[in-house]
């Protein structure tokens, strides 16, 4: 038997030069357990969105940056934003 | 792995000052670095590169260089992987050129010779056919009407509608009424900005030894800020399995992010594929100007309003940056970090990546963050100047904390701005009297910081000492470090841990040393790996003494029962454990495989004296205090090295260095004469104050150092020089020319 | 072209080698002799990483040429050692952190040595201006300064 979880609601704050590829809106709400979902579900969502999560992005939980984990744990209460990919010098 | 719970820890090796384990090497010549290494019938290479900003290639012909005896192979594209997409396709571009030249110094082709003399002899043998194209190296130009269309379709979807096919990638990001924004301030400032294009600098040249074999399996010897980076990426271009390329690092002579970027390794590897034979490729300083590194040019546009209190009411910034022929100009970091200091409500940022026809822009030290922080600061600085109010107060006043809004949107974890300021303010300098002719200027500095992949292996021996290999190149001392961390863990001295930079065979896959990434990232691993054998060797004293391992704990080098009840044991010291390893169940290897998320972001302050000379323009830095935070400074010393190399390429970005085309759109200045970095008689000393607000991600708070030092100085610079002229400088370098002008038309 | 039969000194030991009239003494070094301590960062003179003494002058071994070599007297970073023990310069760079990456550590030490040996009591304007041909990307030369001037004052005391 498989088990369907129940994903938790999440508002992803997009950067506003993303607007015209997510229908306008920088506020997004879609359903994830995890940072991985997010990313998932942004494409299905809003498929416009695809190259720029392929070119790379993190997501800030609650003002912690998650480079690239695909695998840390968000729920409604969190405070999510999408950021270009960080890297450096 | 967050910071440990363990408040008042009493560090014994962390935090002091031992000399570094590769000082011996490195004081008598000894050290290996990319172009120390030789191997028995050695080839060397030299790579043909392109005389002009934008050409055609017609027609390449090697037929005379080849009848020239010793001439043993030559590449051109043609030799490369074809099926390259992506950002590699981009690399391979760079590294080779397709059919057209897009810079000055693009590479053409490239010859194997039995000497380097005879190598260089070649070149000037093959004969290149262009057809010359409009070209056009300056950013705001490139997104003119007329400016030469360098590739037509780079553009992604982020681009708005309208603009110059230049423009490839843009960005937006902000919040809140900036109408409203400035509607409430007293003063509003708005100006444009300038900065040219700088490089790293590093004083060694790119430099490798490759061995590759008909069979697709090689050997590559590099200096490189990331040798696993390398190895993907010349597997890739060669169309090779990553597995079957052993990469390892030479020690380094400077990366500064310019060495996270790949440009004559898959060459080297393609003549020795050809010849079968080893082959040594080193560029020459010219081919190292202009093929390489250098940093975007940036034109910006800043319009920030102030209440007469000091309360910043609103900011916003438009960055424009080229990055050479190739996408990737670091627009959305300036933008990010422009107004990052600050708590604002309304606040926007706009980034325009643009093509040009000039190198391939690399990673230098915080990308894009240097000049962002130079349009900014300086407009907060003729805020405070013409308010009359002190430039840390209104700072402090409007400062980024924990639990405020970020400028590009998330709220901020722990920082420590306000702890930099507050230092800054107290410390002596700032209140020290200036001399006439002198200015003081100051500016805050953020950087984000970065973890990535990350493996490390902690080997004990039975002597009771312990191998860390690490697989990130050791560019600025994290080799003592890493010891350090090791052996605060396993509770045995400093001098009992060696520290190893792993070649790509031996530890699983590392990122590039870039992000200020390696004390933080590496640091952590070799922790949590010290941890991992410091459980296993509390399970052996577990066996012997027949009790539970969690009955074990190990304090200061032993295993101890943990209390009464465990039992009445006498401590086994760590060197006892190793001794019998070998018949209690084996080797003792400690191991950490992970991505760490939880690298703390980074904030400094700097405070410059800056002296002008009104009469020939010349401006000179006569005073210098770096306040940052490092979160936990494992090696003072080598933290304060961080800040105090920070300032001084900073020094040269502001007044010295630039990069020159002429109208031809060739490189001026390809040397280090006429491209001139800060000299030991330009500079002062560097006073340093190091901050420590912990860094929540890192078991003992360590935040990365290496390229936050470089934010702060073309703005604290440009500050005190224009309080020293008595007129604002717009545009870096402030060469003497740029100041005396800029005092001319004052008056 | 024909190679050239040059007879030498380097760190005390006499030496010969075989080199082209137009390799510089430079490569001569490092590509003839196995002497890999000299480091070519720019090949123009400009950064010092190739400093060596010619006779007791210091010079840029990129701007000599192999076969100029020929009876001279050549000291590099290699023969700054005494055996095992260091020169008290080298061990105050390690103490200091006078280094990063280190790659223009073997030529400021030749520089330095040079320094310390006409002038035993420099101010640090005249070690700055010493080594202002010596580049480093690293350190800002704080600690190279601070590194140079201790060393100074030990041996001034010990002498």
């Amino acid at each position: 038997m498989r088990l369907l979880k129940i994903k938790h609601k999440i508002k992803v704050n997009l950067w506003s030069g993303l607007k015209h590829l997510a229908d306008g809106s920088t506020e997004v709400e879609i359903y994830a357990n995890t940072t991985g979902d997010i990313l998932t579900s942004l494409v299905e969502q809003f498929p416009s969105l695809k190259d720029t999560i392929d070119a790379g992005v993190s997501i800030v939980i609650d003002g912690k940056v998650m480079a690239y984990s695909l695998t840390e744990p968000v729920n409604s209460e969190n405070e999510i934003y999408l950021l270009q990919r960080i890297k450096g010098g | 792995m967050a910071l440990d719970n363990q408040k008042n820890r009493e560090f014994k090796i962390v935090g002091t000052r031992p000399d570094r384990p590769d000082g011996l090497d490195k004081v008598t010549g000894r050290a290996k670095f990319g172009a120390d290494a030789y191997a028995t019938g050695m080839l060397h290479a030299a790579i043909l590169r392109s005389p002009h900003a934008h050409a055609k290639i017609i027609r390449i012909s090697t037929e005379k260089a080849e009848k020239l005896p010793g001439v043993k192979a030559i590449v051109t594209r043609e030799d490369f992987s074809k099926k390259v997409t992506g950002e590699n396709w981009n690399v391979l571009e760079n590294v080779m050129a397709g059919d057209t030249a897009l810079y000055d110094g693009h590479a053409i082709a490239a010859v194997a010779a039995t000497s380097s003399l005879i190598a260089r002899d070649a070149l000037k043998l093959m004969e290149v056919e262009y057809e010359i194209l409009p070209h056009v190296t300056d950013v705001d130009k490139a997104m003119g009407k007329s400016a030469p269309v360098i590739r037509a379709g780079a553009s992604d979807k982020s681009v708005p509608e309208g603009l110059h096919p230049n423009v490839v990638r843009y960005h937006e990001s902000g919040h809140g009424d900036l109408s409203a924004g400035f509607e409430a301030a007293d003063l509003v400032i708005e100006d444009t900005f300038k900065t040219e294009a700088t490089h790293q600098g590093y004083i060694e040249p790119h430099a490798c030894l490759a061995q590759l074999g008909g069979d697709g399996k090689g050997e590559l010897w590099c200096c490189t800020q990331g040798h696993f980076h390398v190895q993907k990426t010349c597997a890739a271009l060669l169309d090779i399995e990553t597995s079957a390329l052993r990469v390892t690092a030479s020690e380094i002579g400077g990366g500064f992010g310019g060495k996270t970027a790949i440009f004559i390794e898959p060459v080297a590897l393609a003549l020795s594929r050809k010849t079968n034979r080893p082959v040594k490729l080193v560029m020459n300083r010219s081919e190292v100007f202009r093929a390489t590194g250098p940093t975007s040019s940036t034109s910006m546009d800043i319009k920030i309003g102030m209440k007469k209190d000091g309360t910043i009411t609103a900011g916003s910034g438009v960055f424009r940056l080229q990055g050479g022929a190739f996408p990737g100009a670091p627009m959305e970091f300036t933008a990010m970090c422009a107004f990052a200091p600050y708590n604002l409500e309304n606040v926007k940022q706009i980034g325009y990546d643009v093509l040009s026809n000039r190198p391939k822009q690399a990673a230098y030290r915080a990308p894009g963050s240097p000049m962002a922080a130079f349009a900014v600061e300086s407009i907060i600085d003729e805020l405070c100047n013409r308010l009359e109010l002190d430039p840390i107060e209104v700072r402090l006043k409007n400062a980024s904390r924990e639990g405020t809004k970020a400028s590009f949107g998330p709220k901020w974890d722990r920082i420590g701005l306000v702890e930099c300021l507050e230092a800054a303010k107290q410390h002596p300098h700032y209140s020290a009297p200036l001399k006439k002719g002198q200015g003081r200027g100051v500016s805050s500095g953020f950087w984000f910081n970065h973890g990535g992949e990350t493996a490390v292996t902690l080997a004990l021996s039975e002597d009771g000492t312990a191998a860390l290999s690490v697989g990130t190149p050791d560019i600025g001392g994290s080799r003592a470090s890493m010891c350090q961390m090791a052996a605060e863990e396993l509770g045995i001295s400093y001098d009992k841990v060696r520290t190893t930079i792993a070649d790509t065979a031996t530890l699983g896959y590392n990122e590039v040393s870039h992000g200020s990434r390696v004390t933080y990232a590496s640091g952590l691993a070799t922790i949590k790996a010290a941890r991992d054998a410091v459980k296993k060797l509390c399970a052996r004293a577990a066996k012997k003494w027949n009790i539970d391992e969690e009955a074990v704990i190990w304090e200061d080098g032993f295993a101890k029962p943990s209390g009464p009840n465990a039992g009445d044991f006498e401590p086994i010291p760590l060197a006892k454990l190793t001794k019998s390893m070998g018949r209690t169940g084996g080797p003792i290897v400690g191991h950490f495989e992970a991505t760490p998320e939880g690298a703390g972001v980074s904030f400094a302050t700097h405070i410059v004296d800056a002296e002008v000379d009104q009469e020939t323009g010349r401006a000179h830095v006569v005073r210098y205090t770096v306040v940052q935070d490092a979160g936990k400074a494992i090696h003072p010393s080598y933290v304060e090295g961080q800040y105090q190399g920070g300032a001084a390429q900073g020094i040269g970005w502001a007044l010295n260095e630039e990069y020159i085309y002429g109208e031809d759109g060739r490189l001026q200045n390809t040397g280090f004469l006429d491209y001139r970095i800060p000299v030991a008689s330009d500079l002062p000393m560097i006073d340093t104050v190091i901050i420590e607000v912990a860094n929540p991600g890192h078991p003992y708070g360590v935040r990365g150092v290496g390229e936050t030092s470089i934010c702060p100085p073309l703005a604290a610079i440009a500050n005190a020089v224009s309080n020293a002229a008595g007129v604002r400088l717009k545009e870096l370098p402030m060469s003497p020319v740029r100041i005396l002008e800029a005092i001319k038309n004052k008056t | 072209m024909n190679k050239i039969h040059v007879n030498t000194s380097v760190n005390g030991d006499n030496l010969e080698f075989l080199c082209d009239p137009r390799e510089t003494l430079l490569d001569a070094l490092r590509d003839r002799l196995n002497l890999t301590g000299a480091k070519e960062g720019c090949g123009t003179g400009d950064c010092g990483a190739c400093s060596v003494t010619l006779d007791d002058r210091l010079v840029c071994s990129c701007l000599v040429l192999g076969v100029e070599a020929e009876g001279k007297s050549i000291g590099t970073v290699e023969g700054i050692a005494e055996g095992e023990n260091l020169h008290p310069l080298q061990q105050k760079f390690i103490e200091h952190a006078a280094l990063q990456c280190g790659i223009c550590t073997p030529g400021i030490l030749v520089a330095t040595k040079a320094l310390l040996e006409k002038n035993p009591d420099p101010t640090e304007t005249e070690v700055r201006y010493w080594l202002a041909g010596n580049l480093c990307r690293c350190t800002g030369y704080d600690k190279i300064i601070k590194a140079v001037m201790d060393t100074a004052r030990d041996l001034r005391e010990a002498s």
